[in-house]
């Protein structure tokens, strides 16, 4: 495959400036790390210019890393060119009191459900969508269970000891 | 918002669509399709706004099934995480198997030889030939057709006693192993795989003749929920939906993996992304899958070899016989079971062509003996949600077939 990291860099240092946080590649993935504000621009941009055109969302998701204080939470989107088959990665990172991101149904119809599946899961609520609730867990969960900090069993029991491995 | 909104004082359901304005103009019904109902081919719920027979408006509920893979693949071993893609699309888990097999692999950085690349395309391939089998048929039962259903589920059996003499399961596969698989295809196999491959064609042209150019399927199926290339896009729909609204994308050839590169195939699209293109796109890939089948087959018989792993002692258990007698197996084999291995610190997306659609593994890994952060990307789930706009306007019993056509897998949906 082409180098396309340095073509997609330039193209958004050149609109966004500073916006851009990093540019870097990860195995096969050119990965750009977003000021939270900005990636609905950056997104819409890179849909509509006639050099980029990503117009295909493959996947979003959210992530926690809660040892990167003050960027704990992270929402991150797969955009696919399906034209010349370039595939990126776009980060955005913020902290836990400050989890509002721009919503990107407006550019994708697809993001509905996985925006309404990474609030279901990390508690990002996402401006603008049209339907910000739950999606595959019961409404009165109270918690959100991807969070690291979310036991995976239930912590009241103590039949389930695994301390000799480490577990 | 929309309760106690009618003005003749009736409360109105609960769960009704937004737009429950609308009832003061006009009486709608509400029906409820599922959470289990026979028609909707697993548990989910939608809940129908009617106008008469014309659907007006539709909202799905999902999540009926949702079994926190994500978060239990926190907390797993990157072996262990294997039986838990089973349960995605389990009508195709050695594709979800294999998928995950290859992301791991990626992650490491393994080679894997030709003669097990080639293995693992005949088994995916087998699997998207019982995927389609099962949606297309369903198709026919849907319309009124159980014949077809009956008749191609024997040859699903076959391939399934095909993946029971590789592996020992049938439907929940856990197929293969980080690194190629667990033993080589054996004699019972091979039989059985050449015994298929000269039986299965004649009888997939006769479910073909009861319906491709069956009237009364035509008429039921034509027209039935299309969506256009454009809105399929937007949607982020993958896989045969996406081709039947006349999108020639495969991962198979966009990005191949496994070598598919090595393979002649054709991608057949279709015009309209009605139920007819869904079935018919379905139907000629198990054509091609067929071919590729007979291809990889061919492959291997010049091959010389016998390998059927790759050489990565790190995560591919040693045979047993070695456990008991060899030092260095048993300090492999103990560090493999009690997930003592470092891996590479990255962040990986691997996709490969699932049974219905493009299902991706987005994995972060921090060198742990589990992954830090697991995703899957799961096809169905992202293309359903366009069912909504999909059956606007249309019949109930068109719902009913365009949902079936649409393959969607309860466990992936809800993973």
């Amino acid at each position: 495959m082409e180098d396309i990291l340095p073509v997609i860099e330039k193209k958004l240092r050149e609109t966004f400036g500073a916006d851009i946080i990093s540019a870097e590649m990860m195995r096969d993935f050119p990965v750009f790390t977003i000021k939270k504000d900005k990636i609905i621009d950056v997104v819409k941009f890179l849909y509509d210019d006639p050099e980029m055109q990503f117009r295909f969302l493959t996947d979003l998701c959210g992530v926690h890393f809660p040892d990167n204080k003050g960027h704990e939470l992270g929402v991150i989107y797969h955009l696919h060119n399906m034209r010349r088959n370039w595939r990126i990665r776009l980060r955005v990172f913020f902290a836990l009191n400050d989890t509002v991101v721009p919503t990107l149904t407006t550019v994708f119809s697809a993001a509905n459900w996985m925006e309404r599946e990474t609030y279901d899961f990390f508690g990002i609520t996402f401006k603008g969508h049209p339907n910000m609730k739950r999606i595959l867990n019961v409404d009165d969960l109270g918690g959100f269970p991807m969070l690291k900090e979310f036991p995976l069993e239930d912590p009241t029991r103590d039949d389930k000891d695994d301390k000799f491995f480490g577990r | 918002m929309s309760q106690a909104k009618n003005q003749k004082g009736r409360m109105v359901q609960q769960n009704a669509p937004e737009t429950a304005e609308k009832l003061e103009e006009k009486e709608y019904s509400i029906l409820n399709l599922g959470p289990s109902h026979p028609a909707t081919h697993g548990v989910f719920q939608n809940i129908l706004k009617m106008d008469g027979e014309i659907i007006v408006d539709s909202e799905p509920t999902i999540g009926y099934i949702h079994r926190a893979f994500e978060k239990l693949a926190e907390r797993r071993p990157y072996n262990q995480i294997t039986p838990i893609t089973d349960r995605l699309n389990y009508c195709s888990s050695p594709i979800n198997n294999i998928g995950w097999h290859m992301t791991v692999e990626k992650l490491i950085e393994c080679e894997i030889p030709k003669r097990v690349q080639y293995m693992r395309v005949i088994i995916m391939e087998l699997s998207r030939i019982t995927d389609h089998l099962v949606c297309n048929s369903v198709i026919g039962v849907d319309a009124g057709a159980l014949t077809g259903f009956v008749y191609v589920f024997e040859e699903r059996e076959k391939i399934y006693e095909i993946f029971e003499s590789i592996c020992g399961a049938r439907l929940t596969t856990n197929i293969g192993r980080i690194g190629g698989f667990e033993r080589d295809f054996n004699d019972v196999t091979w039989a059985k795989l050449k015994k298929f491959m000269k039986e299965f064609p004649p009888i997939l042209k006769e479910f073909e003749k009861l319906l491709v150019r069956n009237r009364i399927f035509m008429d039921r199926t034509i027209g039935a929920g299309p969506i256009s290339a454009d809105r399929a896009l937007n949607y982020g729909f993958t896989g045969p939906n996406l081709r039947a609204a006349g999108v020639d994308y495969d991962v198979r050839v966009m990005n191949p993996y496994s070598s598919y590169e090595d393979f002649k195939f054709d991608i057949p699209i279709g015009t309209n992304g009605d139920t007819y293109d869904r079935f018919m796109v379905r139907e000629h890939e198990i054509w091609e899958s067929y071919s590729i089948i007979q291809q990889a087959i061919e492959k291997i018989e010049k091959m010389p070899g016998k390998e059927f792993h790759a050489d990565v002692p790190d995560f591919y258990l040693p045979p047993k016989e070695e456990v008991y007698n060899n030092m260095e197996a048993l300090i492999y084999h103990f560090k493999i079971v009690m997930g003592e291995t470092d891996v590479p610190k990255a962040e990986i997306y691997h996709a490969v062509e699932g049974g219905n659609g493009e299902l991706g593994f987005y994995l972060v890994s921090d060198g742990g003996r589990q992954p830090y952060r697991l995703h899957f990307r799961r096809p169905c789930f992202i293309y359903y949600q366009a069912y909504p706009e999909m059956i606007r306007g249309n019949m109930l019993s068109d719902a009913i077939v365009t949902m079936s056509s649409m393959n969607v897998i309860a466990g992936e949906l809800d993973a």
